[in-house]
């Protein structure tokens, strides 16, 4: 009898042990989260913030199920530090003043742990002050302009001279190119790209910029500028056209006969995502260059590919910024991880010099928070995918470039 | 004072509700929300100067403005113009070629500051911008129009123009505006951190305070002779005209001075957000303009305040608890609203027969024992009706 009672409990003082040790194996909340976050035992809140309504929902769709994808997958894999991720999802409802007042609720209200957001750069600009005042961190995933860097951001996406430059080595080299036409919707990003696609033009490769064009956001009629392009016949259209605008601006140039077949053109506005709109029969032979494409042909990208297409459907595509958006929960949980903590503070420190084997291939944070990526030349094909034609070497992020302002 | 009064407060129970108005503002949200939530509110009363102008402009002379966001946003860029140059100052700029002006003009390679920021130096100077560069522009479109007679539905149109015209010449100029993203980043007001909780507070109480002021301003307006006018010209524009008014300029005076209070709101928006963007001078967010207007009661001051509140508070619960559907909740109250009150809450509460004869009642019962004062201009020869204005 006393060795059964004894023997009880010698199970219960195990037990006891043993489940302290599961315990120690999560560190506990008042070690990892000493600025108040909203951090339990077992769960960890972030916050989710893009345009789910407005012009901007089409594109910004994209960023939110990958975001999401990235989230689950992190969850069903144990959570980060072993808590499980919370989404508290906010609409910017492509209203710029809309995202200053939803980030500084995530930040002020539900002291989020992260924030996973924005895709235009004026919505990055209209939340970064709250960022930096409130000491929040934001994922931010859209290949943007540069000039820019901030404690309180990483940017998963390129700065411009990332995509630009080895983008327009190629084609020069490929195809000859002395004479570039420069096209763009009006505003800071596709701006900041053509001044710094014009220094390169003239200066490193000796070309010749023919014509430069800005058209407003939405601008949908480019009857004269095609009747230009036909009368300086460029070696190469260079574009930075979004949103609506795009769609118009192909398909006007298909009616007007300048083809792929016809004429060299390469994007830096083109992803999966705007072909579905464009149609690929409109964009066959022009080229984007991105750092990914959904055809890239790895395991790591097939596995991102299949995940993708079970969860939101098999007609999905995913283009550059979506993967991009990928990114950052699976950076936010190796930073957290290194750093064993959410304090943003440690965070930001930790961040330099993560990397990553992600669908777009090896990438590394740099001490700029932002990423170095490659860059690929993608041709379009009529099923609205892409053949990749080029891929370069990792490429430094250069977010202020000497020489290019 | 009494007078005074009275030509403010139609009914003692209009001055209750007013009242009602400034305690629930300026005593009671203070208490209960935090700081967060009661800068929101802050931000939705700035609609609010807009609202008032739209009362005056709309409700009571039949103008139907769609283009009040470029007033709103002209105070607001003259504001963010001053804070962003505050923020620019050489040493925080350092890492730009240019240090010491603004980031986007580094940005687009401007070397030195364009001539017409030069004044924005200059906070007197501001102020008096805020309040004039609305106005004279407003008096020079509305004259301009109004002496052609053109009006109704054309003057909506080419209001809704000129925003138009106004958002894509920020947007296509951006080193000398920010273009697209706005003038962002501001900090500092003569060194006072706008930032900080302290400030919000501080500016919370001041946007408020200028919100009633304006608003019994207005009120004033309505109720003399040039509030009478301006229904005249709503109902019978030819029957004022032959009477010897000048219907052009008054108009135009008016749309003048909706214009110069929505400056007003524009500026003390930019102080409390922070940022100013052509996101909010354009056409959507100068009919939302209306909306908070029309759901609020075109007819009534505090009603348009309240329409204001009431919308933009419904926009940011609706979209915080169903981020995906809360356009369509929001769609469907506008369009109840105008199903079924087209005067708005504030003609809804009008209705209410029980209210208003007790009311009128009460008023009436007060009113008696204080009416020793000699009844002579309290009234204008205009007032035929016994049932309106005063006694």
């Amino acid at each position: 009898m006393k060795i059964k009672q004894l023997s009880h409990l010698f199970l219960k003082v195990a037990c006891l042990a043993a489940a302290t040790a599961t315990v120690q194996a999560k560190p506990p909340t008042s070690e990892v989260n000493t600025t108040g976050l909203q951090v339990t035992d077992d769960t960890v809140t972030v916050g989710q913030l893009h345009s789910s309504t407005g012009t901007m929902a089409i594109s910004e769709t994209g960023s939110i199920q990958a975001e999401q994808l990235a989230i689950d997958q992190i969850n069903a894999a144990g959570g980060v530090l072993g808590r499980q991720i919370k989404v508290i999802k906010e609409d910017g409802a492509s209203d710029w003043p809309t995202f200053a007042e939803k980030a500084k609720k995530l930040l002020v209200n539900d002291k989020v742990g992260t924030v996973f957001g924005c895709w235009t750069s004026a919505s990055r600009k209209a939340v970064l002050p709250i960022f930096e005042k409130e000491n929040g961190m934001l994922y931010y995933p859209t290949f943007y302009e540069g000039l820019e860097q901030s404690k309180n951001v990483i940017y998963t996406g390129q700065e411009a001279t990332q995509q630009i430059l080895a983008g327009l080595d190629w084609i020069a080299k490929e195809k000859k190119a002395k004479t570039y036409y420069l096209v763009g919707s009006d505003y800071i990003w596709p701006r900041t790209s053509m001044k710094i696609a014009r220094k390169h033009i003239e200066n490193v490769l000796k070309g010749k910029v023919v014509g430069e064009e800005f058209y407003a956001l939405g601008h949908t009629q480019f009857g004269s500028l095609i009747n230009k392009i036909k009368l300086k016949k460029p070696d190469v259209i260079y574009a930075a056209v979004v949103g609506g605008s795009n769609v118009s601006f192909y398909k006007q140039l298909a009616a007007a006969g300048i083809t792929g077949s016809k004429q060299t053109l390469l994007t830096i506005s083109v992803t999966e995502d705007e072909v579905l709109g464009i149609g690929g029969e409109n964009l066959a032979g022009f080229y984007s260059a991105m750092k990914y494409f959904q055809s890239i042909d790895t395991p790591e990208n097939a596995a991102f590919v299949k995940a993708f297409k079970d969860k939101y459907g098999a007609d999905s595509v995913i283009g550059d910024v979506t993967q991009a958006g990928y990114l950052g929960p699976w950076l936010w949980k190796a930073a957290v991880e290194k750093a064993g903590s959410f304090d943003i503070d440690k965070i930001a420190a930790a961040s330099p010099d993560i990397e990553l084997a992600a669908p777009e291939g090896p990438v590394k944070i740099h001490p700029n928070h932002h990423l170095w990526s490659k860059l690929r030349i993608g041709q379009w094909q009529k099923d609205g995918q892409a053949k990749v034609l080029y891929e370069s070497e990792l490429i430094e992020p250069d977010p202020f470039p000497k020489g290019y302002q | 004072m009494q007078l005074f009064f009275r030509t403010l407060f139609k009914t003692r129970g209009e001055a209750i509700a007013f009242g009602a108005f400034i305690a629930l503002i300026l005593i009671i949200l203070p208490i209960t929300l935090p700081i967060f939530r009661l800068n929101l509110i802050g931000k939705y009363l700035t609609f609010g100067f807009v609202a008032i102008g739209l009362v005056l402009l709309w409700g009571r002379c039949g103008v139907l403005s769609l283009g009040q966001g470029v007033f709103f946003g002209l105070g607001g860029y003259c504001m963010a113009m001053f804070l962003k140059l505050e923020a620019s100052d050489p040493v925080t700029t350092a890492i730009q070629s240019t240090p010491g002006i603004p980031d986007f003009m580094d940005w687009n390679q401007l070397t030195e500051l364009p001539a017409f920021w030069e004044p924005f130096k200059s906070l007197p100077f501001t102020i008096a911008a805020i309040f004039v560069v609305p106005a004279v522009v407003a008096f020079i479109i509305g004259w301009a129009l109004f002496k052609r007679r053109v009006g109704g539905v054309y003057f909506a149109i080419i209001t809704q123009a000129i925003a138009l015209i106004l958002s894509l010449g920020i947007d296509g100029n951006q080193g000398l505006t920010g273009g697209r993203n706005g003038i962002t980043d501001l900090r500092t007001l003569l060194g006072w951190d706008i930032r900080s909780e302290h400030a919000q507070y501080v500016l919370y109480f001041i946007s408020c305070s200028l919100l009633f002021i304006v608003a019994l301003g207005a009120k004033y307006i309505i109720n003399t002779r040039l509030g009478r006018v301006l229904v005249a010209i709503r109902d019978r524009e030819d029957r004022v005209r032959f009477s010897g008014y000048d219907v052009a300029t008054i108009r135009a005076f008016i749309f003048a001075f909706a214009a110069m209070i929505s400056g007003l709101g524009g500026a003390l928006f930019v102080l409390q957000v922070g940022f100013m963007s052509p996101s909010i001078i354009g056409i959507v967010p100068s009919i939302e303009m209306v909306i908070f207007t029309a759901v609020g009661g075109r007819l009534s001051v505090l009603g348009a305040i309240l329409g204001c509140l009431i919308v933009n508070f419904g926009k940011t619960t609706f979209s915080e608890a169903y981020p995906d559907l809360w356009l369509y909740l929001m769609g469907g109250t506008f369009i109840a609203v105008v199903m079924f009150f087209p005067n708005g809450l504030a003609g809804l509460l009008e209705k209410i027969p029980f209210r208003k004869t007790k009311l009128a009642a009460v008023a009436e019962k007060l009113r008696q024992p204080t009416s020793d004062e000699p009844e002579t201009l309290a009234t204008t020869p205009t007032s035929s009706t016994p049932s309106s204005n005063e006694h």
